[in-house]
């Protein structure tokens, strides 16, 4: 049988009127603007703060994406701050006093071509280097970790083997969100939905305050956690953001026994595969190619994605799609985040996680927050400022960054 | 799937199309007078409009010729298609007010003021298959 959930504890946080004034406002109640504020509580002793979010509580991108976490990402930076990531995961269950299913079942990077070959055992090479676990897998290795998956090579593109980390997993992304919720409540952050940000109050050019659809409220410090939506936001402020909001969809199955034991991505064939707690398979693939805030997405990516699907795992062949969603992702050309200071001051960014910034809630989380709280860069989000793309040292990771997630 | 009007061969399925991003971005008429800031502008940074959005497409299984589009990026509505080169039209006033989360995906702006140039309008359902005047090659 597939897992039962935990029970949820009786009291998760108050729904408070916002202040006139606070320390700090994060504007996104996201996964990543809830972290930030917890770690600006708890790190920082800042809690006199506030969590603004135009919706529901984590009804943007964190409670519609698939829930990989992994750090074997290429470069130094990206290996740092993911890996960082990783070992917060690894302890947060505990610190947050929350069970959020963090499943270490592992994730396996299929390789179908030569040229797949050689970037994934580099990108093995690279991570060990980093302190990152990782291994490469023949064809027969990846059969025996996971025995849906088909290795003949009577298919188009067969598999080649894969690069497996065994620390990667999965988790349950709206108990994560609730268990930060949770833990800054009992903080006293000030958690506010159904509170749109509407505008920015400046003095000269310094951020003094923001204008919001439940009133003005002035603080000193602004630290923006608005993923898709994040360019708008900027403008409201006055600065650019090299971003490019895109839909991103994602679908589960109904539930069944357990069959999937990992998570497996092809970024060739363009689908990603784990199987829920609960017992859904959860697929996802690529964004759709043109900017969209919509949150949907095109059919024919779902199409495209459910063939690659069938081809590598057989037996999904007669299950059937459950529900479809989107997301609106922000995404930067080097598929790398952005977060640090702004032209503005005092007022900070945390944005470009694109297709897979779940993984990096907890650091993003922790950096941001030193950042907002020191006005300066914490040393794993330097690399990640936006001044990169003047200097020109950019952290290409679309090839880690893999099938979009 | 949009069902996008190539202003050469009529509405085709979005499959056969390939999005180019921002319309109207020039290549920097002075290049060696840049300054870093200005390169990066030019390279990285694109307007990510939440409303309607000049952009670039090729219908590369088709024609494979380039040309503009104006489309609402909250409802994927297209108000406009238009040549390469040819300025931008007005567009339609916005179906949302930016940051409300409900819009309805079927929405429509029908009444209200359509972009001007001739034979590009894509709401009607029968369109002609002749490319318009400066459609590039
Ligand atoms: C389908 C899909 C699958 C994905 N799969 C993975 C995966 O497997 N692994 C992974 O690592 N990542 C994945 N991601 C990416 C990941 O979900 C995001 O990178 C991450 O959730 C972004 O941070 P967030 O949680 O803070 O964003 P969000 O939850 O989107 O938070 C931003 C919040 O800001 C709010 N907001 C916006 N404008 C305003 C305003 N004006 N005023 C107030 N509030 C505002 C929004 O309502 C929203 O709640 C996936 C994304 C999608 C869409
Ligand atoms: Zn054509």
């Amino acid at each position: 049988m597939a897992d039962l959930l935990p029970e949820h504890p009786d009291f998760l946080w108050r729904n408070p009127e916002p202040k006139s004034s606070y320390d700090a406002v994060i504007v996104g109640g996201g996964g990543h603007g809830l972290a930030t504020a917890y770690f600006l509580a708890k790190n920082h002793g800042m809690t006199n703060i506030a969590v603004l979010e135009k919706g529901w509580l984590a009804g943007g991108n964190m409670a519609r994406n698939t829930t990989i976490i992994r750090s074997n990402y290429l470069w130094d930076e990206s290996a740092a701050i993911y890996e960082h990531a990783l070992k917060l995961w690894e302890i947060l269950p505990e610190e947050l006093e929350y069970d959020f299913l963090f499943s270490q079942r592992g994730v396996m990077n299929l390789a179908h071509t030569l040229g797949d070959v050689r970037e994934s055992m580099r990108r093995v090479g690279a991570n060990k280097l980093n302190g990152v676990d990782a291994e490469w897998l023949d064809p027969q290795q990846v059969k025996e970790l996971c025995p849906i998956l088909n290795i003949n090579d009577n298919i188009r593109y067969p598999v080649m083997g894969a690069t497996y980390q065994p620390r990667a997993g999965i988790a349950k992304h709206d108990h994560v969100a609730w268990a930060f919720a949770r833990k800054c409540d009992e903080l006293g952050v000030d958690i506010i939905q159904n509170c749109e940000v509407t505008g920015f109050l400046k003095d000269g050019n310094k951020v003094v305050g923001v204008k919001t659809n439940r009133g003005t409220i002035n603080t000193e410090k602004v630290g923006l956690c608005a993923a898709g939506h994040s360019s708008v936001l900027a403008e409201m402020a006055g600065f650019r953001l090299p971003i490019q909001s895109h839909p991103l969809q994602a679908l589960v199955s109904e539930l069944h026994e357990p069959v999937h034991p990992t998570v497996v991505m092809s970024n060739h064939v363009h689908v990603y595969v784990s199987q829920a707690h609960k017992g859904e398979l959860v697929m996802g693939a690529g964004v759709d190619s043109y900017n969209g805030y919509g949150q949907r997405g095109s059919f024919h990516v779902i199409e495209h994605q459910m063939a690659a699907a069938v081809e590598l795992f057989p037996i999904f062949a007669r299950a059937h799609v459950l529900r479809t969603w989107g997301g609106i992702v922000d995404t930067t050309l080097d598929a790398s985040p952005i977060v640090g200071i702004t032209p503005v001051e005092n007022m900070f960014v945390n944005c470009g996680w694109g297709t897979g910034g779940f993984k990096g809630t907890p650091a993003a989380g922790l950096t941001f927050a030193h950042t907002i709280a020191t006005g300066t860069p914490h040393h794993l989000n330097k690399p990640f400022a936006l001044e990169r793309f003047e200097t020109g040292a950019l952290i290409d990771e679309h090839g880690a960054a893999a099938v979009a997630h | 799937m949009l069902l996008i009007s190539c202003p050469n061969c009529g509405s085709r399925d979005e499959t056969e199309f390939h999005y180019g991003g921002q319309a109207h971005v020039a290549y920097p008429e002075n290049p060696n007078e840049l300054n870093d800031r200005e390169w990066a502008e030019f390279l990285f940074y694109r307007d990510n409009t939440k409303g309607a959005f000049a952009e670039r497409w090729l219908h590369s299984t088709g024609c494979r010729q380039w040309f503009n589009m104006l489309r609402d990026t909250v409802t994927y509505e297209i108000q406009a298609v238009y040549p390469m080169g040819a300025p931008r039209p007005a567009a339609a006033p916005p179906a949302a007010e930016s940051g409300t989360a409900s819009t309805a995906p079927d929405s429509t702006t029908t009444g209200t003021a359509r972009p001007s140039i001739a034979a590009t309008s894509t709401s009607t359902a029968s369109r002609s298959t002749t490319a318009p005047e400066g459609a590039t090659k």
